[in-house]
């Protein structure tokens, strides 16, 4: 019987890059200003790692295909480096490539960075995708926000839902986000909104609006791995360590089999199930302090506040209007400005809300530090609703 | 008796109001002020003479056993392809059988009626599937964008069951260039209309109708149906005087809330009589170029056991006003609108990937598990549902003909489409299966989770780089 990777990985540094529209920037100098601040944290030298991952997803976009402008971008000491991409779960999976290396005792260092250089396409939005040749032939002319739009019409149909009721619960997603990016100085978007600006906002896809769309951002996260008891001898403590790691990919049940309502993530379902199991979190709602989720649009998050075992089913518009995700509410989502307003470099996201999640565990969150942080959990996912990659990660003080 | 066992008709539910038409054009030709009556059918965007003829077929073989039809002709003079046959993608749409022979016949504006006088002189007892359809450009400004429709018609042929005796036809041949258009042209070039009415229509049509008559045996008065496709008013009162066929004979041109449909309006015009017809009715139905064919039929008793499908009439009763004379201009390519950087995606299509997967992309064909019973498209190797998971179990299961709902849904303002927003959604068919589809033909603000929609044939992306059009199958509204 396996045995997990429960506080047998510590993370012995972070950095994290300025996210925005970064048109001073080449992918190459996002890496270093996040490498600078991550190796400096982490108190090492980079002849010390063992071992890395990268993860980028539109690979054709400044960064390039395999591990080799990682390699080159940090001068890596001839190490073995690899690229992964598993949409915008990729940053999760970079971390999670780092953190099996360790845990299986492989190597003692590790190292994860996730990268996405996305504002040289001339145009608003994601890049297109250019999905496999087969694909390309039948997939609709889906882009992102017509992908997770769906999720409100179906949530509304199950539930009940008036069209105003909803689009007032997502409102206050956003407008909860933007309010928490203003204190944030790597955030990209770092302006408040009200209410009124997000139901007024021009429609991207029905029933999104523009304040319903996180931000498309260039930026890069990056974290340094290591076992515990290095940690310790490195001098660190407090140490935070990896409580559960886990993420779930759609087999094609929720695409073309009949049992999925479209109103939910199936493997969001399975993979936080699995991660409290794994972490030893009884009730989630109870038992979490932090969480930062994929909030790639506000009706994601609200959705995915029922998916993680949080508010129940057919109830997260109520909790959300109740404040209960709020900065100051009992469990605070996105405390750094989430995907809305940190923005979302594809790559580096799921790194990113880790970032965040080691800095208020450690204290060092400055205006956004809330008291007694104990279990924190992130939420990364890439795809679309009927066919996705959920990441789903713990992560605590081991003291 | 050999005759027609079968018809169906398909007219795109877009109706161009022609007074928006004049009053865009009426400063650089007053002339066509006369013609601002009516409207016509105009195509959706993603509307091809392919995806008509597809359509018009599918309404013509309800009910009929596709693994009798043994040919398909199609023809139009707007075919897609020069070089790849276009009635073969016809038949893969349809799901034809493969052992059939098909042809595409074009080159003049009598090209479905002639391909019908052949399909009815050849057939060998094998259904012979005969599709007509046309989609013409017009210059802006001419008058020609305000005569011509847009549609398609589909007549079965063979010695069954059979609804409209074929008794015979008549045919001449004589190079009346009334109009043309050359090769590589988008446009037709037109003499003038009282030359190619006195000279043309009033004396050719009357010539082929009379040698039927003579041939057949048939008095001019005994004739109950006179199709005549040709829009100048007087035209088929003339046709009908010169010929002795009572006036009262002469059929609806459909000039006034369709147009001309081109290759495809005698088929056109035929269908529409046999909707209305009863048995033992005399059609007989003129084709006009280079020359003119006439073929004469007569309605059986079988006719009133045809069961009532959509057809011509019904599609012209399914109709949503366009008044916008841009969106025209810029869905038939007339007007190079700003599309934005999205649209610079390239389209390039692997035909070795379309053609392993031409069941699916062509005849929205997915897979049945032999093993659970589960229904799903596409087909794969391994069962999708979860509680079965068997190997290599699935059998063809044709889903373009099964109802669908919508499960969830969105109006996309970010995709580029030429027609914003870019609808498209989950759809739920009865009996099992799902899929992510663009949807097509739907009204705004009128789509719901659960509304009711059929599966149609469509142009999913167009390859300007390369001139390939990709066909696949989007939802549009059930009613629609």
């Amino acid at each position: 019987m396996a045995s997990g990777i429960k506080d047998k990985v510590a993370i012995l540094g972070m950095g994290c890059a300025k996210f925005g529209e970064r048109y001073d920037a080449d992918a190459e100098d996002l890496m270093v200003e996040a490498f600078e601040e991550c190796i400096a944290d982490a108190g090492i030298d980079v002849s010390e790692i063992q071992a890395a991952w990268g993860s980028t997803t539109f690979d054709e976009m400044g960064v390039g295909k395999s591990a080799i402008p990682y390699a080159q971008a940090l001068r890596l000491p001839n190490i073995p480096v690899t690229r992964v991409e598993n949409y915008c779960a990729s940053g999760s999976e970079a971390f999670r490539g780092a953190a099996y290396a360790v845990a299986s005792g492989a190597c003692d260092i590790a190292l994860a960075i996730g990268v996405e250089k996305l504002k040289d396409t001339g145009f608003g939005g994601l890049p297109n995708m250019n999905p496999a040749p087969p694909n390309s032939q039948w997939w609709a002319n889906i882009t992102a926000p017509g992908g997770f739009a769906q999720l409100a019409s179906a949530y509304r149909a199950k539930h009940g839902i008036s069209k105003d009721d909803l689009k007032r619960a997502i409102a206050h997603v956003s407008v909860k986000s933007h309010a928490n990016g203003v204190l944030n100085e790597k955030a990209h978007l770092r302006r408040p909104i009200t209410e009124e600006d997000a139901l007024n906002a021009p429609i991207i896809a029905e029933p999104l609006g523009l304040y319903d769309c996180c931000g498309v951002s260039d930026g890069a996260a990056c974290a340094i791995l290591t076992t515990p008891e290095i940690a310790k001898s490195l001098g660190k403590g407090p140490v935070v360590t990896i409580k559960a790691l886990q993420i779930a990919a759609s087999n094609g049940t929720e695409a073309s089999f009949n049992q999925w309502d479209g109103s939910h993530f199936l493997t969001t379902r399975v993979a936080s199930q699995r991660a409290y199991d794994e972490a030893g979190v009884k009730n989630p709602r109870d038992d979490l302090s932090l969480i930062e989720v994929h909030d790639c649009f506000s009706v994601t998050e609200l959705v995915t506040m029922e998916d993680l075992h949080i508010s129940q089913e057919g109830t997260a518009p109520t909790d959300v209007m109740d404040g209960f995700y709020d900065s100051d509410g009992t469990i605070p989502c996105q405390i750094d400005g989430g995907l809305k307003c940190f923005g979302h470099p594809i790559g580096a996201s799921g790194i990113r809300m880790l970032y965040e999640m080691y800095l208020q565990l450690l204290g060092r969150a400055a205006e956004r530090q809330r008291d007694e942080v104990d279990m924190c959990l992130t939420h990364n996912l890439g795809g679309f609703p009927h066919e996705n990659v959920a990441a789903v990660c713990i992560v605590g003080r081991n003291d | 008796m050999v005759g027609i066992t079968g018809f169906g008709g398909y007219i795109p539910r877009l109706r161009l109001q022609r007074a928006t038409v004049v009053a865009a054009n009426q400063w650089a030709n007053p002339g066509i002020a006369a013609l601002a009556k009516g409207e016509r059918a105009m195509a959706n965007w993603d509307e091809d003479a392919v995806t008509l003829a597809v359509e018009a077929a599918r309404d013509c073989l309800a009910g009929i056993d596709r693994e009798a039809i043994g040919q398909i002709s199609f023809a139009s003079t707007s075919l897609p392809f020069t070089d790849r046959q276009n009635a073969g993608i016809v038949a893969a749409a349809l799901s034809l059988p493969a052992a059939i022979s098909a042809l595409d016949v074009t080159g003049s504006q009598r090209a479905g009626t002639s391909a019908l006088i052949a399909a009815l002189s050849a057939t060998n007892g094998a259904g012979h599937l005969c599709v007509v359809a046309d989609k013409r450009q017009a210059r802006p400004g001419s008058t020609q964008e305000l005569t011509y429709g847009v549609g398609a018609a589909a007549v079965t042929v063979g010695a069954g069951k059979v609804i409209a005796d074929f008794i015979g036809h008549h045919s001449i041949t004589e190079d009346f260039v009334d109009h043309y258009r050359a090769e590589g042209r988008r446009f037709d070039y037109y003499w003038e209309e009282r030359w190619i009415r006195q000279e043309g229509h009033l004396k050719l049509i009357p010539a082929a109708i009379s040698g039927l008559l003579e041939k057949t045996g048939v008095a001019a008065d005994a004739i109950d149906r006179l199709i005549v496709p040709v829009m100048s008013r007087g035209a088929g009162p003339g046709i009908a005087k010169a010929t002795g066929i009572p006036a009262e004979a002469v059929a609806d041109n459909l000039q006034a809330n369709c147009g001309d449909t081109g290759v495809a309006h005698p088929l056109v015009m035929l269908v529409a009589a046999l909707e209305a017809a009863k048995p033992g009715e005399r059609i007989l139905v003129a084709g006009f170029g280079q020359g003119a064919d006439a073929l004469l039929f007569e309605t059986t008793d079988a006719l009133a056991d045809y069961p009532a499908r959509r057809g011509v009439a019904g599609s012209l009763e399914q109709r949503r006003e366009e008044t916008n004379y841009i969106k025209y201009l810029t869905f038939n390519g007339l007007l190079d609108m700003e599309r934005g950087m999205r649209a610079e995606q390239d389209k390039q299509t692997a035909l070795t990937t379309l053609h392993r997967n031409r069941d699916m992309l062509l005849g929205f064909i997915g897979g049945r598990c032999t093993k659970c019973g589960t229904l799903q498209i596409p087909k794969t190797r391994i069962c999708v549902n979860p509680n079965c998971g068997e190997h290599n179990s699935q059998v063809d299961e044709p889903f373009a003909e099964k109802p669908a709902r919508v499960m969830s849904w969105t109006a996309d303002q970010l995709a580029y489409s030429i027609d914003p927003p870019a609808h498209y959604g989950m759809v739920q068919f009865e009996g099992g299966g799902r899929l992510m589809v663009d949807f097509t033909d739907v009204d705004p603000d009128a789509v719901e989770v659960d509304m009711a929609i059929r599966m149609v044939f469509r142009i999913k992306d167009v390859d300007e780089a390369r001139g390939f059009v990709r066909y696949f199958w989007k939802a549009a509204p059930a009613g629609a």
